[in-house]
């Protein structure tokens, strides 16, 4: 098998499964699981999902496909997905997408040559009021883009800073 | 025109207390002293019924998007029979234009835990699972920690207060599909399937996740429960509009000066919630559009707004409705050419597939009006628009071909002179 979990993965699967009735409740935790191990899930880190947990391999590959997050194949380094869904598209998120895809040299949906970045174009993120934003490799969302934030991004990324959870203050009430 | 009184509202979800997030800091605030009170005090909390029972009078409507009486659904849920009954607790927003329960997640997750433990208990439920968006990757955590931090302090788990009442209460990621915040699609994607939603009946309390009873809340809608066990239906009852009543998570964004989260009582103006709560339009711009609760959501012109709030009633009135209170406000310069197509091509991306109206019908919406977009579409693609949203709306499984198919019919009906520009000139009559 090209891919193998380690002791700490089983036994943090094994954790997983406790949590539920029914082992093929474990399937889409496990895939994080991969994920997190292997940085994607193609088809033969679903083979070894599906070994692992017991299930059919159909199963877990119907599974990883339907749901957006999982890497079917592998990507760049750090994956930017760009939201341009309503409110960051009113608020410039094509904008960004342009800019970014000019700052990588790439199109949407493609990686750099030296795979240190994909690019995408994703839908609603759930940070509609700090629009335009992105999520990086499904982890930090960065807010509030400009054309600047985004070649700052990229370059810390270049030198291995991946960026902080950014808190977003409660807006104040300005009474009058 | 107002009649909320909103200038003196105090926040109870997300109050303005720091590191309200930390369990004891949460707990110095009165913390968890509902779910004792429910648990142990027998002259008020005789039963788990007593509970359902003020739920209920509280008129508690989802903060989701469908409005239903939270205590009602719970009385749904048949007789306990010694076997598992489960809560699926719905954290998978969002709905473009909504954003709102990160904010509990974030600034007051065991308000939200707490309430999940009174419905519970109300519903005698064994467990809790909150089913959070895979995206909200920083909320996972948080909610992972929070819970155990509460099991820890003896609050969930075996026998909690010493009673014999015991529940367990697990975090479940997502991973990326906008179906399922579709209630029966999230059991679907609990159980580890494909997200595919459930033909009803039978309604998930009769047979929910594992074939057992099971019910399935909204995060603010839970959230308020401790609110009303603290302060009574009454007081809840008191907050807002009266057929809608309670504070509600407004998540205004687009071309506003100060867009974000903001706890206020529901039948808010919408035009005081722009001008005032949200700092007014961008750039000085003046406003052209509103969508009031999620891109499902009507889009309502800015000549129709004025006087309208922020209740069921009132948005009927104008032919739209609350959904998630995900406020989207447009100005002047937008596109409602531009802006629709990019609604239909969520729509498209986020159709499971499994009824033909919805998964061809959202992928014609989008080729329709991207032609539109392109220039290339004429009068009668209009209204071959809306001829597919008639086909779609009411006959599939779930409510998705319906939410693709509204902002379609209302966006084309409410804004046809510019679409009508953007479609070549036909040298037919147009019949």
């Amino acid at each position: 098998m090209k891919y193998e979990f380690t002791q700490d993965d089983l036994n943090e699967i094994e954790t997983i499964k406790a949590k539920y009735p029914d082992v093929k409740a474990a399937t889409l935790p496990a895939l994080w699981v991969a994920q997190n191990r292997f940085g994607h899930v193609d088809g033969d880190v679903q083979k070894l999902v599906a070994s692992t947990l017991d299930l059919p391999e159909a199963h877990v590959h119907g599974v990883a496909n339907f749901y957006t997050q999982y890497y079917k194949e592998e990507k760049g380094k750090f994956v930017l997905d760009v939201c341009t869904c309503l409110s960051c598209q009113l608020c410039g998120g094509y904008e960004i997408l342009e800019h970014a895809e000019k700052k990588l040299g790439i199109k949407k949906g493609e990686t750099t040559d030296d795979g240190m970045f994909t690019l995408n174009e994703v839908e609603c993120l759930g940070a509609c009021g700090y629009a335009p934003m992105l999520q990086v490799t499904n982890d930090k969302y960065v807010n509030n883009l400009t054309p600047e934030k985004i070649d700052k991004l990229i370059d810390d990324l270049k030198s291995g800073k991946t960026p902080a959870y950014e808190q977003i203050e409660m807006p104040l009430r300005k009474v009058k | 025109m107002s009649t909320v009184d909103w200038k003196n509202y105090e926040p109870v979800l997300i109050p303005n207390i720091k590191d309200l997030h930390k369990i004891d800091v949460y707990r110095k605030n009165g913390g968890y002293e509902g779910w004792k009170a429910v648990l142990t005090d027998n002259e008020k909390w005789s039963d788990p019924k007593s509970v359902v029972n003020e739920v209920k009078s509280a008129n508690i409507r989802g903060r989701g998007g469908a409005g239903f009486n939270a205590g009602l659904k719970w009385s749904f849920m048949p007789p306990a029979d010694g076997g598992p009954r489960y809560l699926a607790c719905n954290g998978d927003e969002s709905e473009p234009g909504t954003f709102k329960d990160r904010k509990i997640f974030e600034y007051n997750p065991h308000i939200f835990i707490e309430g999940a433990l009174i419905a519970a208990y109300a519903m005698e439920v064994t467990s809790i699972y909150v089913y959070i968006r895979g995206e909200y990757k920083a909320y996972i955590d948080m909610m992972e920690k929070a819970i155990q931090d509460a099991y820890d302090a003896g609050l969930i788990g075996k026998n909690i207060f010493g009673t014999d009442y015991s529940v367990e209460f697990y975090v479940h990621s997502g991973a990326g599909a906008y179906i399922c915040g579709e209630e029966t699609s999230m059991l679907e994607s609990l159980e580890g399937k494909r997200g595919y939603p459930r033909v009803k009946p039978p309604f998930p309390a009769q047979k929910g996740l594992w074939g057992r009873p099971t019910t399935i809340n909204n995060i603010e809608t839970l959230s308020h429960v401790t609110s009303v066990i603290n302060k009574g239906a009454d007081w809840f009852k008191s907050v807002g509009a009266e057929n809608h009543p309670g504070p509600l998570l407004y998540g205004i964004s687009g071309h506003v000066n100060r867009p974000g989260v903001y706890e206020l009582p529901s039948g808010m103006p919408i035009l005081e919630l722009i001008n005032e709560v949200a700092g007014g339009m961008r750039n000085g711009k003046k406003l052209k559009a509103v969508i009031p609760g999620g891109s499902s959501t009507p889009v309502v012109r800015a000549d129709q707004l004025d006087g309208v709030t922020m209740d069921s009633d009132s948005l009927r009135e104008v032919g739209t409705m609350l959904g998630t209170a995900g406020m989207v406000v447009m100005d002047e310069d937008t596109d409602m050419v531009d802006m629709l197509w990019r609604i239909t091509h969520f729509y498209h991306h986020e159709s499971c597939g499994q009824c033909t109206p919805c998964r061809d019908g959202t992928g014609w919406l989008e080729k329709v009006m991207l032609k539109i977009k392109n220039g290339e579409g004429e009068i009668k693609d209009l209204d071959l628009l809306l001829d597919i949203t008639t086909m779609m709306e009411g006959r599939t499984i779930c409510a998705l071909a319906d939410a693709a198919a509204w902002p379609v019919r209302h966006t084309i009906t409410r804004f046809r002179d510019e679409f009508e520009a953007r479609c070549k000139k036909s040298v037919h009559a147009v019949a």
